[in-house]
């Protein structure tokens, strides 16, 4: 009430809170994704593995026998089967298109392994694919798994640092709104050290209104993020990260703290500014 | 209530007075006059700790400024009623919320009825809902001197209070500081207008001071 609800700095908070919350839906939002993507390709890739076998096609089928026989009699092996040559096109396609003739080329033979929660002596099972059946090679995923866990590790990394600046550039703005403020209303300052008001209860009369404004503008902001992330297409299926950017389910709670933090944010910054200001002022 | 020992005050050019001691004792009525930048507001902030002396001692009630701390100067200013000549308004507040603004800011409440009596009081009980800048000169200032006055202080300092009334109104705001003062609160008035402290001293038992050559003297009778 005594501080009067006009000014540049109004617009100021309200603006940059709703800029910055708006930003800050993206990167939580790209924070959570990138976590969720590092699970989801950890456990798809974790328990699976591949043998892929070339030889001769007349051997092809006797090669196939004694593989899926090594395979099936290795512990920590809890499944091995032959994809079918559809499943295979179907992993072609992306590189090759839909009408590739599998049947005409001249591709190895897959084979899916299935993995116990203890898995295989890996260098043991290789050793006896080498001796068995020279043409397999045993491929448990690893030089994919690793550069694409470490790829999601740090897009949440830079999610987070991200975050972090965004709160950064908030807190310093909110510094020089409030300073702006407290400059603008010396006045106001002046008559209530007049009348012998505490500094505490000058500074609380700044805060509540930079706080307020802050909080309004964070809750326009991130009711813009997430009309915005409704917006982006869902492609189903697809690994490009953008198509699954958002949140599902009750990870859409986690937009509500935002508003919340920013005026959290606008509080201890603002405070901290009108105190300092305050020491200024007999 | 308010002592200065041998103070002495500059704002960097040279003394603006200097061996300065004197007494504000409770329910006293003083008059502080001098020439125009003789000091007079300088004297008047020194009374309320909006500057500390630069050399010397001032104390409010007893205790000395320069120990005060922020909050402990806050308290202090809670029992010193002010009126600047410029009153020093919030112009996006009413009259009343205006008035009400000592005891708002420093968390006590006041009933509508006291603060409606002491509108009354001042003659601006129909003025409550206006805004500062819509009233007439004396209207503000008796604003300011109810706003002064609503925390019931020990001391009230007014800076030429009655510098752009008319005679007719400078009488009916020193006639309301009368009454003040007839109920123990002490009065000092800073003022070059002769013909107030005349009319003053007719009425109440006023001592009157006056800052001349860099010093406070105690004006003689001949005023």
């Amino acid at each position: 009430m005594v501080v009067p609800g006009r000014g540049q700095s109004v617009w100021l908070v309200l603006l940059s809170s709703a800029a910055m919350a708006f930003l800050a839906v993206f990167a939580l939002a790209l924070s959570v994704t990138a976590a969720q993507l590092a699970r989801d390709w950890s456990a798809a890739l974790a328990q699976t593995a591949t043998v892929r076998l070339s030889a001769p096609p007349d051997e092809m089928d006797a090669q196939t026998a004694l593989v899926l026989d090594v395979l099936r009699t290795t512990p920590g092996i809890a499944e091995a089967r032959v994809m079918v040559p559809a499943e295979q096109a179907s992993l072609l396609e992306a590189w090759l298109g839909p009408d590739v003739p599998v049947d005409a080329l001249p591709l190895p033979r897959l084979i899916e392994v299935t993995e116990t929660a203890e898995g295989p002596d890996r260098q043991g099972l290789r050793l006896r694919l080498a001796a068995e059946a020279p043409g397999a090679v045993f491929d448990d995923h690893t030089r994919w798994r690793r550069p694409l866990a470490e790829a999601a590790a740090r897009l949440r990394a830079f999610a987070l640092v991200s975050l972090g600046l965004i709160g950064g550039v908030t807190a310093a703005i909110i510094v020089l709104a409030a300073s702006a403020a407290l400059a603008s209303n010396g006045q106001v300052i002046r008559v209530l050290r007049l009348v012998g008001a505490r500094d505490r209860f000058i500074a609380l009369a700044f805060v509540r209104r930079i706080s307020g404004r802050a909080f309004a503008g964070a809750c326009a902001g991130t009711g813009l993020g997430a009309l915005a992330l409704l917006a982006i297409p869902q492609a189903g299926g697809s690994v490009h990260v953008l198509a699954g950017l958002g949140f599902s389910g009750a990870g859409w709670l986690l937009l509500l703290a935002i508003p919340p933090l920013a005026m959290v944010l606008a509080w201890v910054a603002s405070m901290a500014t009108a105190l300092k200001v305050l020491r200024g002022v007999t | 209530m308010i002592a200065f020992d041998d103070v002495a005050h500059d704002y960097g050019g040279g003394p603006l007075f200097r061996e300065v001691s004197v007494r504000l004792e409770p329910g006293s009525f003083h008059f502080l006059t001098g020439p125009s930048g003789a000091g007079k507001s300088t004297f008047l902030k020194l009374c309320y700790g909006e500057l500390l002396p630069s050399s010397g001692r001032v104390s409010l009630m007893d205790r000395d400024v320069r120990t005060l701390s922020r909050d402990g100067l806050a308290e202090l200013r809670q029992r010193i009623g002010v009126v600047h000549q410029d009153c020093q308004f919030l112009d996006h507040l009413s009259v009343e919320q205006n008035v009400g603004l000592p005891m708002t800011a420093t968390g006590r409440s006041v009933s509508e009825n006291d603060l409606s009596d002491l509108l009354g009081w001042v003659g601006l009980g129909s003025h409550a809902e206006a805004l500062p800048p819509t009233l007439s000169g004396g209207e503000r200032q008796r604003a300011a001197l109810a706003r002064a006055v609503i925390a019931a202080p020990n001391v009230l300092l007014a800076d030429e209070p009655t510098g752009n009334l008319d005679w007719d109104m400078s009488q009916r705001l020193l006639m309301l500081m009368i009454e003040l003062n007839r109920m123990g609160t002490s009065i000092l008035i800073a003022t070059h207008d002769l013909q107030l402290i005349r009319f003053a001293k007719a009425q109440v038992n006023a001592r009157v001071l006056r800052i001349a050559g860099r010093r406070l003297q105690v004006a003689g009778a001949g005023l």
